[in-house]
């Protein structure tokens, strides 16, 4: 079993608010190994994006991270210093952002921004930088990249901008890249060649991702394991495969089930009924416990730890190195083989 | 459908009075410059209760002597007391700098309305006029208007106006622009009102607030203008007590006694922090939230 | 668009505004109560002076052909006859605007050597100690009029702390003028740098929360650097803007600057033309005070589109 290159446990955000602390991170817990592609998906509000930003504590000012592990590469970056934390941003761990309109400077031009991390960082010369720039923009396809360096962000359509932005990325060889939600603001045909584009480059240069979507297609195209978040928490984990299929947590089934299909004919279109919690005072207990067709008592008390869906139901097992493993499939939810059965009767059609 | 118009732009003014009401007295910088003001206004209204002589009365026998219970912040260079005009002085420059605000005010409002809202060859010629008046530094302006108007207080009413009245165009006309596009004005045009009506009883009540935080600043503005043009000479004239005046007279004495042009400078900065202050606490009350 | 293709079109803008400039500067006399020649030249003065004066000014023609005979001297830079000196008055304003643009170059230069450091140490530092003194700084530093702060840095630095500078004058040689021009560019440096801090500090704080702050930061970029190539590059494309807007402030501080400090400058020109009565020199100093202002309003808006990408694609 391969060290996980990325190890989150129980990881807890914090808002400080005037009315109070809200905690939009409340336990979250995944793993990524090298050259692997997790996604992480959710609603607006579930707090994928704040436990994100927390791995490499790019917060905003009022958030805190309050709880939890997490490692990088080996390194406890909880614990350690800012020094050391920025000494693994942009190298081992970079980040592409949602919207590249806002996330790239406006008076730089874009060959420079996309040089910046290896003049900066890795001592290159400012025509060995350049060069390089002029690399990365080949390799993520931009056209014409001598000219188009050249270029302000304002300049350049959203489907290059975004591209910039990957090259920035990848500027520095990291060994993961943190997608928070790439592809959101694209045009639909300029998301499926960035999406393309993101898979060939993890698969021929073995970067890790996390892949932070709202979109189930989006992550079904691009990763092969996901976390499902819902109020702060990961409800459950495992491959795409296993949780598009057989989902285990009637959140991760109401998901499926809500998205249009337009292959097949229903009735309705279907979704799931109430709203997200207010993660200042969450429910008691399983959180989705007041939107779930399969509630029962014991749902609504104590809060519902992540269980442990091996094969066989042994333990996990713990490697020499006396590192815990998070499980490669796990479920917060109690009946969680109700919810694999109404799945299987009614199966959600799996998207190519 | 145009009672529904009125009533709706009824609410909105309403609430923005409501929400003031509301916050004021929790509002540092409002209350700190309300108390502050109002302690020198108090003073200036009071004067002649609170000063032991008068502001003009020469006692040549008696110059430049230092603070004593006669005196107490000493004579100056013809033996008039130094309290006196100090407190008489708040008089003449708070009275002109408060009412040099109003012509400014309501003419630049009038013309912001109305070049924001018809927009066209008004929009553009006010525009130009308010570039032209924009290119002259402040000062100069003034003081070259005051020169030619000839020097005492009238004058400075006229220059003030003729120059101040940009600053409040600029302010009402970009309110305008954009209040203009809200329902409530398409709503009231929809019903047929007036174009008078809805200027002035519906876009006037929304887009004047931040014109009256500006003249709080304005204030500001125009005192240290009164003061500077009593510094040269062409503002109010002497007899009449001004800050800016014992300033300049005071310089003479600058090696021996500093205060003479100290202490009103100090009157004319604890003035403008009261406003300042004040102008800030309003900005902040009367934000829409 | 290119730059000169900006320059040009901001250049033809000005045009109508100069044209008013000219007339509200022509205008000026007519503003005059009762007789302007009368009055200029006082009651001493016979009637035969005061009817060659009028003559000589052309206030006998009607008011059209006034402006035209106006403009035509100024297009052939001909800006009147002093009164008091005889000589041409654009000759004495050109004598003295070395002084006055040094006064204005070396006050501008000092009051962003205080802005920025202050405005950084402010944002960077939000809601600490040094913030809540930085903010101070514009609430009551704006309330102190130029004049008494000249008088103030007077006494303190050249009468009382060992002479440190000269009390007046303008000096010779380039270290002679920054010696002489310390204290009064001083002066005008803090009659405009709470404006300057004010903004700068608001300016650098919004541009803080921006997306692009993020990502300089996820890029493991040190902090310096973040602020200094990030942060500072745009925050300072809004405050030129409000320099240049408030550089007619700055400008006409000049003036009563130089009457504290006894400078040969164009303040000092025109504050004693006033005092004698000399029309034609208080007419072409203000002139030349608006030109110089609207060529300001120019240039900062050729720097704005300089350090910023955007604007010329609007």
């Amino acid at each position: 079993m391969t060290e996980p290159l990325l190890r989150v446990e129980g990881l807890r955000v914090e808002f400080n608010l005037a009315r109070g602390v809200l905690r939009a991170v409340d336990g979250a817990s995944f793993e990524v190994r090298p050259g692997e592609a997790l996604g992480i998906v959710g609603e607006s509000g579930s707090g994928k994006t704040m436990a994100l930003r927390a791995l490499v504590r790019l917060l905003p000012p009022a958030a805190s991270v309050t709880g939890g592990t997490v490692e990088i590469d080996g390194v406890d970056v909880t614990a350690a210093s800012e020094g050391q934390r920025r000494e693994l941003r942009g190298r081992t761990v970079s980040m592409i952002f949602q919207e590249p309109m806002t996330a790239l400077n406006p008076v730089m031009r874009v060959g420079e921004q996309i040089a910046e991390t290896p003049l900066v960082r890795l001592g290159l010369s400012r025509r060995a930088a350049r060069g390089r720039a002029l690399e990365l923009m080949s390799l993520v396809g931009i056209p014409d990249p001598k000219r188009r360096s050249r270029a302000y962000p304002h300049e350049l359509s959203g489907g290059l901008r975004q591209r910039v932005m990957i090259a920035i990325a990848l500027s520095a060889d990291p060994k993961l890249i943190l997608c928070d939600e790439p592809t959101t603001a694209l045009d639909v045909t300029i998301q499926d060649q960035i999406l393309k584009l993101l898979g060939a480059l993890q698969r021929d240069l073995g970067v890790s991702l996390v892949f932070v979507s709202h979109d189930l297609a989006v992550i079904a195209q691009t990763c092969t394991r996901v976390a499902v978040m819902y109020a702060g928490q990961v409800v459950e984990t495992g491959t795409v495969d296993a949780v598009f299929h057989e989902p285990r947590h009637p959140y991760t089934l109401g998901l499926l089930r809500s998205v249009p299909d337009f292959d097949s004919v229903r009735d309705r279109l279907s979704s799931i009924p109430g709203a997200p919690p207010d993660l200042a005072l969450p429910p008691a207990g399983c959180r989705f416990h007041p939107r779930c067709p399969f509630v029962q008592d014991d749902c609504v008390g104590a809060p519902i730890p992540l269980i442990d869906l091996r094969a066989d139901g042994t333990e996990p097992v713990s490697d020499p190195t006396g590192v815990r493993h998070l499980s490669e499939r796990a479920t917060r939810c109690l009946y969680h083989e109700r919810c694999a059965e109404d799945a299987r009767r009614e199966p959600v059609v799996a998207r190519a | 459908m145009a009672v529904a118009a009125e009533l709706v732009a009824e609410a909105q003014f309403v609430e923005h009075r409501r929400g003031f009401r509301r916050r004021w007295y929790r509002t540092p910088s409002f209350v700190a410059g309300v108390t502050i003001l109002g302690l020198i206004v108090l003073a200036a209204l009071a004067a002649p209760l609170i000063t032991q002589h008068n502001p003009t009365d020469q006692d040549l026998l008696h110059t430049l002597a230092g603070p004593s219970r006669s005196h107490w912040l000493g004579t100056d260079e013809l033996g008039r007391d130094v309290w006196s005009r100090l407190a008489y002085g708040a008089r003449t420059d708070l009275r002109v700098a408060f009412l040099a605000v109003v012509f400014p005010f309501t003419i630049g409002t009038v013309l912001g309305l109305v070049s924001g809202y018809y927009g066209g060859w008004i929009d553009t010629t006010t525009n130009w006029l308010v570039n032209v008046v924009v290119a002259f530094p402040f000062y100069i302006l003034i003081i070259a208007l005051v020169f030619a108007l000839g020097p005492g207080t009238r004058s400075i009413y006229i220059a003030i106006t003729l120059v101040g009245w940009v600053s409040y165009t600029r302010i009402i006309r970009g309110e305008v622009l954009v209040a203009k596009r809200r329902e409530y004005v398409l709503a009231a045009r929809a019903a047929g009102l007036s174009d008078r009506r809805i200027l002035f009883r519906h876009l006037l009540p929304n887009v004047v607030t931040q014109a009256i935080v500006f003249a709080c600043s304005d204030v500001v503005l125009d005192i240290l203008a009164i003061v500077t043009l009593g510094y040269l000479g062409l503002g109010v004239q002497p007899p009449t007590p001004d800050w800016g005046r014992m300033i300049a007279d005071g310089q003479t004495f600058l090696t021996t006694h500093w205060e003479l042009s100290t202490i009103p400078g100090i009157a004319i900065v604890i003035t403008a922090l009261g406003l300042s202050l004040l102008a800030d606490g309003l900005a902040d009350l009367l934000r829409p939230e | 668009m290119s730059l000169t293709g900006y320059v040009a079109r901001r250049l033809l803008h000005l045009v109508p505004v100069v044209l008013g400039v000219t007339i509200l500067c022509f205008f000026l006399i007519h503003l005059v109560p009762g007789d302007p020649a009368r009055t200029i030249l006082g009651n001493q003065a016979t009637d035969q002076r005061v009817a060659l004066l009028r003559h000589d000014w052309g206030l006998d023609r009607p008011l059209p052909v006034q402006y035209g005979k106006f403009m035509d001297r100024v297009a052939h830079g001909d800006l009147g006859t002093s009164l008091f000196y005889n000589v041409s008055a654009g000759h004495l304003v050109l004598e003295r605007l070395p002084v006055t643009l040094w006064l204005i170059a070396f006050g501008t230069f000092l009051s962003i050597a205080i802005a920025v450091p202050s405005a950084l140490q402010a944002a960077t530092h939000r809601d600490k100690p040094s913030d809540h003194v930085v903010r101070a700084v514009p609430l009551v530093g704006l309330g102190f009029p130029p004049f008494w702060i000249g008088i103030v840095l007077l006494l303190v630095f050249g009468l009382h702390f060992g002479r440190l500078f000269p009390v007046g004058g303008y000096g010779s040689g380039f270290f002679g003028h920054v010696h002489s021009m310390f204290l009064p560019a001083l002066t005008v440096a803090f009659t405009i740098s709470p404006i300057l801090i004010r903004s700068l500090r608001a300016s650098l704080l919004e541009v803080f929360e921006s997306d692009y702050i993020t990502t300089a930061r996820s890029k493991g970029l040190p902090e310096r650097r973040v602020l200094a190539h990030h942060a500072l590059r745009n925050a300072v494309i809004s405050t030129v803007s409000v320099l240049g807007v408030n550089i007619g402030y700055l400008v006409g501080g000049t003036l009563v600057i130089e009457a504290v400090y006894a400078l040969p400058g164009l303040g000092q020109l025109m504050i004693n033309a006033i005092n004698q009565r000399d029309f034609p020199v208080v007419q072409a100093v203000t002139l030349a005070f608006a030109v110089m202002v609207v060529l300001v309003y120019l240039l900062t808006d050729v720097v704005h589109a300089l350090l910023d990408p955007r604007v010329r694609f609007d």
